[in-house]
Parts: structure tokens; C-alpha cells; sequence
């Protein structure tokens, strides 16, 4: 495995008292492989990327190993040596996430001198080729040009041409499309996928959009409140979903064949995290809330090679958390 | 890819940043004039011993209250000193107390600013608070202060100028780096692996650039007109030296009966204060990419 994450938890102090915008999280990514994480806003999943790159403002503890070592026991120094070269993130906001007083060349240029030993002759040639690469036309022209000249998926592209300006063996792809129409969705999502291959490179994908996760990832972890509740392969998720919260999500999905006067919906909201409920975090929301579902967090457990976090699929009481 | 992404093309030699400013300045004509005329100015602080037709402090209480003529071309002031000349000798003094004074203040407040906005915390507190303390007492007062404790003299004057600016830029730079330090850009460049000192510096600064140029050239405004008003307490320069402020402060007392005293002195500071304004506005135009190409 290249990168296993092991009882993430990351907490944030407030006024209130401390949050946990990541309880416990466990997962792992391995080389060439694409692992969608999902779910609603504020279910931990950006702080959840932002924690393995090591930029969170808040107290985070568990063990990040990349390529078996700890990314957390290292120096800031060393940290900022992984970043960009082995370990690239792109960003949800194409327009605000490019820098507007320098021009495309210059940020291109800046991360590939950071990282490789390479002449500015040299950089300047390698940023045109990722131009080429993220499939912008004329980029010998374009990369003279600032952010401000270009459109919402021509700067996507230039962040991720960034990115991946490195070889990186990781990315994390934080909502990479959500800003973006339909038609440069598919594009980008298109190139992610070429690149993966290409380049054998892990893909965290970070995303709330199920349509995206079903053509692209190779497994997928649902995240609720900052915890996963169900782990599987992508085609066990849609084909089969265990837990009540993935049903409700896929049910969400509005079908084009389907003849639906009201579209499905997920009743109540998700709760605040400083003000849990007791018990499961779902506990409110779920059609099958049992009793003991209001007292007692359930496990993550395995069943055939995939992970649920229900009672439903409990034998015995005891398997709490 | 298509074959016009070749890599074998020649690659097009941008304008270089430096021209490009240069060409939308050039476009601006207010800008362009302000530039004349600072230019013109410095030309006269350099070359001021061969451009003055008289000595400057070469007084002949005959000739006092003379109107603009032909021999003196601003008249002559209360103690019969060619206004011209004197203006001429100033202008050197205001120019570099200008220039000076914000330099000094722009730097050390943009440095603290960056810190504190940039790190926060207590490092912030420590340092804005300190810079409150400096705001709390009215400028004036604090760099008459400053000239109490380093003593009389120009060069004392500009020190304890650009001292009082300083809180000034610090809340300038730390309120735009707070706003700016959370944008996904800032977070964009930590993620591929820039240190703090290279965020601040090449991130983060030159979207600061645009208020701080204009507020820099108002400030030698404010600056020409400081070393003025500590000229006109005796603190600043030290008579019979010719500089500007100090010459309206002296003039004032003839304002009815010899206009000419005042308003060519006057006139000097408002020109230059003008000048430095337009070329301020000019100047942040130019530096920004967005409104650069329009």
C-alpha cells in the first residue's frame, strides 16, 4: 500500500468545546488506484485531505503512513519537500486558486523548480508539456497568460497540470469538478483517469457527486459526521448498499426514466458536530433506528471484503464503539 | 494532441513585466505627467547649486517685500531672500524627506505587518498593539516626541516621520494578509511546497501591492507636509535653511499684505503632493494585471 491512513482523527477547539471533524478514520490507497470519498458537506472530508497534507489548523492524531512512513513525525522541512512532488492536491475552486498577479508560467515554473533539479530553460519545457498534456490548445501562448484570461476549466486544467507537474504519486483531488459545467466535468474527470493511468498514480477523490464516483473510482468510503459508515468497491456500493444512509444517498439521485412527482430525500439535517446525538451519529435521520442505535455508536465491520458501520448488520450487542 | 502543440515551435518571448508596466503608464496620461514633473523635480534637487540664481540665505532687508519681477522672479520675502532660490534649495529637502521617511515606514511596516497578519496569534497581538499605542497619540505630537528624544535636525526629523507612518502600513499589509492568506491560491502554493517566507513574499504581497502604493505615495504627501509643520515648531529645519514647509510657516504673518511669500512655497508642496498622488494612481493600475490590459 502506498498510503494508509490509520485512526485519523482530527479536532478542532471552539468556544463550545473541541469538534471532531474526523473521527477514527481508516482507509488506504494503492498505486494506480482511484478512492472516492463521499459525502454531505462538512462530513470531514476535505479536513480529512487537509490533514494528510498536513495543513490543518487543528489537532490531529493517528498514524498517516506514506510508503510506510509516518508523514506526521516529519520535519516542516521534509514536509514541504513531499508536497508537490510525491504527494499533489487540486483544489475545488478553479477561479480563485490560481494566483492573479503572476502569470500561468510563472506558477507552473515555480512548482516544477521547487521540486526537480531542472534549468529554467528546462521547467519552462516541461510546463508546456503538462499544458499539452491537460489538453490546453497553444500553450506556448497561453502560458504567458494570466488567470484572469482564462476560463473556469482552463484554470482546473492549469491547477492540475500543476499538480501533476511533479510525477506525484499521490493526488488528492478535492471536488475537482464541482466548480465546473457539465461537459468540462467529463473532461477533467477523462483526464484524471488517463493520467492515473499513465502515471500509475493513487487518486484520492473527493467528492460529493455519486454520478462522478460510479464512472471513475475503484472503491469508495461514505463519510457522515466525520466517520466512515461504509467502505466498498464501487460496484458493490451502487450494485448493493448496506447501509441506510448509502441507500438514502443513491435513492437521492434523481433518474431520468423514473416518473417521480417529489424527488427522494434524506429526512432531518445533518447535526451539528459540536451538539451529536447519542449513539449513532444517523441515529436521527435512519429509517431502521432501533434503540440501541440511540445509545451506542456502532463498529466498522467487515462483512465480505467491504465495511459497514450499522447495527443491522450486528450479530452480537457488543461490537461498539 | 495536435500538432501545433509541438513542442519544436519556437516559443513567443513575452513582453517582459517591467515594459508592460511601462507601456500602461504610458497610456495614462495624468500618470505620465505626474511622472514629468517628478522627474523634473528630482532634476532640480540634484542640479539645485547650478540652477539657484541667488544664495539662498543671502539676506538684504533692502530689497524685502519685493513683488515677482524680472530680477526676482517669486519676489522676495521678509528679509529680503529670492524666494526662487530658496524654493530651488528646498527642494531637495522635501523630495528626500518624502522619499525617505515612507521608504523607511513602508518597509518596516510592511515586515511587521506580514508577521503579524501572517502568523497571528500572539505574535500579532504583541505587534498591533504596539502599533495602537503608536496610533493612539495624535502623529504630531508623537514625532515631536521622537525629535525631543534624537534632537533637532532634518535627518532627525525624517527618522521620527517615517517612525509615526509605520502603524500606518502595518494595518495596511496585516488586514489584506488575512483576507488573502485563506484564499485557495495561498493554500494552493503551501500545497506544492513553498516555505512561509516565499508564501509571504511571492504570494501574498503583491496583492497587497495595489493599496500600499497608494497609500506610499499619499504618504509623502503627508510626509512633505509633516516635516513642515515640525519646520514651523522650530523642530524640524534649522533656520536660515531653506525647505518649504518651514518657509509658508515663517510667511504666514503676510498672508494679506505679501501673497507671494505664501503661495510659491505653497504651490511647490501642492505640486509635489499632486504629482506623487497621480503617479500613485497611475502606478496601481499599472501593477494590476487585471486593469493592465484594458
Amino acid at each position: 500500500m502506498m498510503l494508509e491512513v490509520k485512526n485519523l482523527t482530527t479536532e478542532f477547539k471552539q468556544k463550545k468545546g473541541t469538534v471532531r471533524a474526523v473521527n477514527n478514520v481508516s482507509f488506504s490507497v494503492a498505486p494506480g488506484e482511484i478512492l472516492a470519498i463521499v459525502g454531505e458537506s462538512g462530513s470531514g472530508k476535505s479536513v480529512t485531505s487537509l490533514s494528510i497534507m498536513g495543513l490543518t489548523p487543528g489537532k490531529v492524531s493517528g498514524e498517516i503512513l506514506f510508503h510506510g512512513e509516518d508523514l506526521r513525525k516529519k520535519s516542516v522541512k521534509e514536509m514541504q519537500d513531499i508536497r508537490g512532488d510525491k504527494i499533489s492536491m487540486i483544489f475545488q475552486e478553479p477561479m480563485t486558486s490560481l494566483n492573479p498577479v503572476h502569470r500561468i508560467k510563472d506558477q507552473l515554473c515555480e512548482t516544477i523548480i521547487r521540486h526537480m533539479d531542472l534549468s529554467k530553460e528546462d521547467a519552462l519545457k516541461r510546463a508546456i508539456e503538462m499544458l499539452t498534456l491537460v489538453g490546453i490548445p497553444s500553450p506556448e501562448k497561453r502560458i504567458n497568460d494570466y488567470p484572469h484570461q482564462m476560463s473556469g476549466g482552463m484554470r482546473q486544467r492549469v491547477m492540475i497540470a500543476m499538480a501533476l507537474s511533479c510525477h506525484p504519486e499521490l493526488l488528492i483531488a478535492d471536488e475537482p469538478t464541482t466548480a465546473l459545467d457539465v461537459t468540462i466535468q467529463a473532461q477533467i474527470m477523462e483526464l484524471i483517469y488517463q493520467l492515473r493511468e499513465k502515471l500509475n498514480m493513487g487518486v484520492i477523490l473527493i467528492t460529493h457527486d455519486l454520478g462522478v464516483v460510479a464512472e471513475s473510482a475503484d472503491r469508495v468510503i461514505v463519510m457522515y459526521c466525520g466517520r466512515v459508515l461504509e467502505e466498498a468497491s464501487v460496484v458493490d456500493l451502487f450494485a448493493n448498499p448496506k447501509h441506510p444512509y448509502t441507500k438514502g444517498l443513491l435513492a437521492s439521485i434523481p433518474r431520468i426514466d423514473d416518473q417521480q412527482e417529489r424527488l427522494y430525500m434524506i429526512r432531518g439535517m445533518v447535526p451539528n458536530l459540536a451538539d451529536m446525538p447519542a449513539g449513532c451519529s444517523f441515529s436521527d435521520r435512519c429509517d431502521f433506528c432501533m434503540d440501541k442505535c440511540r445509545q451506542k455508536m456502532p463498529k466498522l465491520k467487515e462483512v465480505d471484503g467491504r465495511a459497514v458501520r450499522c447495527f443491522l448488520y450486528h450479530d452480537e450487542e457488543e461490537e461498539t464503539e | 494532441m495536435s500538432e501545433q502543440n509541438g513542442q519544436e515551435q519556437v516559443l513567443e518571448k513575452p513582453e517582459s513585466q517591467l515594459k508592460e508596466i511601462w507601456y500602461s503608464l504610458c497610456r495614462n496620461k495624468g500618470a505620465l505627467i505626474a511622472l514629468g514633473i517628478i522627474v523634473f523635480l528630482i532634476f532640480v534637487a540634484i542640479f539645485r547649486d547650478f540652477l539657484m540664481p541667488y544664495d539662498p540665505n543671502y539676506s538684504d532687508m533692502g530689497k524685502a517685500f519685493q513683488r515677482p519681477n524680472s530680477e526676482h522672479w517669486f519676489g522676495t520675502d521678509q528679509l529680503g531672500r529670492d524666494i526662487f532660490s530658496r524654493i530651488i534649495y528646498g527642494t531637495r529637502i522635501s523630495l528626500s524627506v518624502g522619499l525617505i521617511a515612507v521608504t523607511f515606514a513602508l518597509t518596516v511596516g510592511t515586515v511587521l505587518g506580514s508577521i503579524a497578519g501572517y502568523f497571528g496569534g500572539k505574535v500579532d497581538t504583541v505587534i498591533m498593539r504596539c502599533m495602537d499605542m503608536m496610533l493612539a497619540v495624535p502623529s504630531i505630537l508623537l514625532a515631536i516626541t521622537f525629535m525631543a528624544a534624537l534632537g533637532k535636525g532634518i535627518d532627525k526629523a525624517i527618522i521620527a516621520i517615517g517612525l509615526v507612518s509605520i502603524p500606518e502600513y502595518a494595518r495596511i499589509v496585516r488586514g489584506s494578509i488575512l483576507s488573502i492568506k485563506e484564499s485557495d491560491y495561498v493554500q494552493a502554493a503551501k500545497v506544492i511546497g513553498n516555505n512561509d517566507m516565499t508564501i509571504i513574499f511571492k504570494h501574498i504581497l503583491p496583492n497587497v501591492l495595489s493599496s500600499l502604493i497608494v497609500r506610499a505615495t499619499l504618504g509623502i504627501s503627508t510626509a512633505v507636509l509633516d516635516t513642515a509643520a515640525l519646520g514651523f515648531l522650530g523642530l524640524g529645519v534649522q533656520p536660515p535653511i531653506a525647505e518649504w514647509g518651514d518657509m509658508l510657516g515663517r510667511a504666514r504673518g503676510f498672508i494679506f499684505s505679501a501673497p507671494y511669500t505664501l503661495i510659491f512655497p505653497g504651490m511647490a508642496i501642492s505640486l509635489t503632493v499632486l504629482a506623487f498622488n497621480m503617479l500613485g494612481d497611475g502606478l496601481r493600475d499599472a501593477l494590476d494585471p487585471k486593469s493592465r490590459n484594458k
